[in-house]
């Protein structure tokens, strides 16, 4: 376990986030409470992603406020380095050889926690979606920056998986500053503290929910089920995008 | 196997055709005869061949070196993307025939004027097909390097040129493919040794078969180079090899 001491909310404020003449949001207020992770959830196309690269500093002209670990839909592991090396990319794109092989043992522990300790010299070809998926997630953890990232970052694995590495990520994440993007209302309730869903056209942000007990949630709950229930309703009230 | 009994097939039928129509040796030789001379004159045969299989290789190593570089230097440099790419492209508007004579006006009649052919040659199919790799990195490894505040050049060496190797790899096959033709014309232009200052040579004498004899040994040492380059290119990208098997 990798513990951050007291990391930072995270707030947005009059935001606009605009491609040409595509408004994405205009005057978004937003606050992300420190140490705990927030569900963004929304429609396909309503932005969610945007504004998740906006706050990562990812689009155009923009600066992000503090340093970001960032995990993707895909793993974006890459191919010809092998675990250990992926998991240490950023120490190898900064140039530092001190702080890389300070963060070495570190790099090999969160392998070690995501389940891969056996697979340190493989490449990511000779694993499965799942394995890759955490392996990415140990990547994102090895950054060990307080804020973290996430744009629908399971999205791609099947159910069970899915379930597993949620169940790993809120355990791993405890303490950190969390946004995860995701189309995924259980998923959303299972690890998020707290959700807000994005609607409209350009979106807004609805009231935070804050589903009781600690997370990661036991799927089976009725009380979850019956939130999940709620959400998708008003999920479904929400206008989809029109591409 | 199967190209295997085409090519006898065609063999055969070529040397039928030879003894039918009773087509002088010195038009064209039957294979038989090709095959004589193979033996008779190997020495002479093996001494033009080194001669232009060194042409050959050091020429695709200078092209590659020198077309790998600039393919970084453009992707590292918008200066010089703007100012030299356009003429690189222009550049192969002059047709390597026509600059044959100059080299060997400059260079002279030795080796050194076959190896820029074949350099030159090269050169741009390289220059080309790693530029096009080094462009088109996945933009989610861009992304993550950026997240990561990763330095500029650390993101061109170990994210975008790995990952144009593949790319890198192909353009070393087209060169290795192309090589010979580079060796060939400079040798056919003005030269004193080589597989095809020999084929000028012989065919001036009516020497047909020993012709033909050198161009059987030319197409075996372009398909060596070209099987030697696949080889390496493969280990090359090593992830890319064991996706595919």
């Amino acid at each position: 376990m990798t513990f951050v001491v007291a990391s930072p909310s995270l707030s947005v404020r009059g935001a606009r986030i605009a491609f040409g003449d595509r408004v994405v949001t205009a005057d978004l207020t937003l606050e992300f409470p420190g140490g705990r992770t927030t569900c963004l959830l929304g429609r396909s196309g309503v932005g969610k992603t945007s504004l998740l690269r906006w706050l990562a500093g990812l689009l155009p002209g923009t600066e992000r406020a503090q340093p970001i670990a960032y995990m993707a839909q895909r793993d974006l592991l890459l191919p010809w380095l092998d675990l250990l090396d992926n998991v240490l990319l950023g120490y190898r794109l900064r140039g530092d050889a001190l702080a890389r092989r300070a963060a070495e043992p570190r790099a090999r522990r969160l392998l070690a926690e995501v389940g891969l300790g056996q697979r340190l010299g493989d490449r990511p070809e000779m694993l499965s979606a799942g394995m890759r998926q955490r392996a990415a997630l140990a990547r994102t953890l090895c950054e060990d920056r307080p804020v973290v990232l996430m744009d629908e970052p399971f999205a791609h694995l099947d159910a069970v998986t899915r379930l597993e590495l949620q169940d790993l990520a809120a355990r791993l994440l405890d303490g950190r500053t969390v946004i995860l993007v995701t189309h995924d209302p259980l998923e959303a309730l299972r690890i998020g503290h707290q959700l807000r869903v994005l609607s409209g056209a350009p979106f807004s942000v609805g009231p935070a929910i804050e589903p009781p007990g600690p997370v990661p949630r036991d799927p089976a709950d009725p009380a979850l089920l019956g939130l999940q229930g709620r959400l998708i309703a008003e999920l479904r009230s929400t206008p989809g995008s029109t591409p | 196997m199967r190209p295997l009994i085409t090519a006898i097939g065609l063999l055969l039928a070529w040397e039928a055709l030879a003894w039918a129509t009773g087509v002088p040796v010195y038009i064209l030789p039957p294979p038989s005869r090709v095959a004589v001379v193979l033996v008779e004159r190997f020495d002479l045969l093996m001494e033009q061949g080194v001669w232009t299989a060194a042409e050959m290789m050091l020429g695709l190593a200078l092209g590659l070196i020198l077309g790998a570089t600039l393919a970084v230097v453009f992707a590292a440099s918008a200066g010089w993307r703007r100012w030299a790419l356009p003429l690189v492209i222009v550049s192969q508007a002059i047709p390597v025939i026509a600059i044959a004579p100059l080299l060997v006006l400059w260079l002279g009649y030795g080796m050194a004027s076959k190896v820029a052919m074949a350099a030159l040659v090269i050169f741009f199919p390289v220059v080309s097909t790693l530029y096009d790799g080094l462009r088109r990195t996945d933009p989610g490894w861009l992304d993550l390097a950026q997240t990561m505040d990763a330095r500029p050049h650390a993101v061109l060496l170990q994210i975008r040129l790995p990952a144009a190797l593949p790319a890198f790899a192909s353009g070393a096959r087209i060169a290795a493919a192309v090589a010979p033709i580079g060796a060939v014309i400079g040798e056919w232009v003005g030269a004193s040794a080589g597989l095809g200052y020999l084929m000028t040579q012989s065919l001036a004498r009516g020497q047909t078969p020993l012709a033909f004899a050198a161009l059987f040994l030319l197409c075996l040492l372009g398909l060596a180079l070209y099987h030697a380059t696949d080889r390496v290119a493969r280990r090359l990208v090593p992830w890319q090899s064991s996706q595919g098997e």
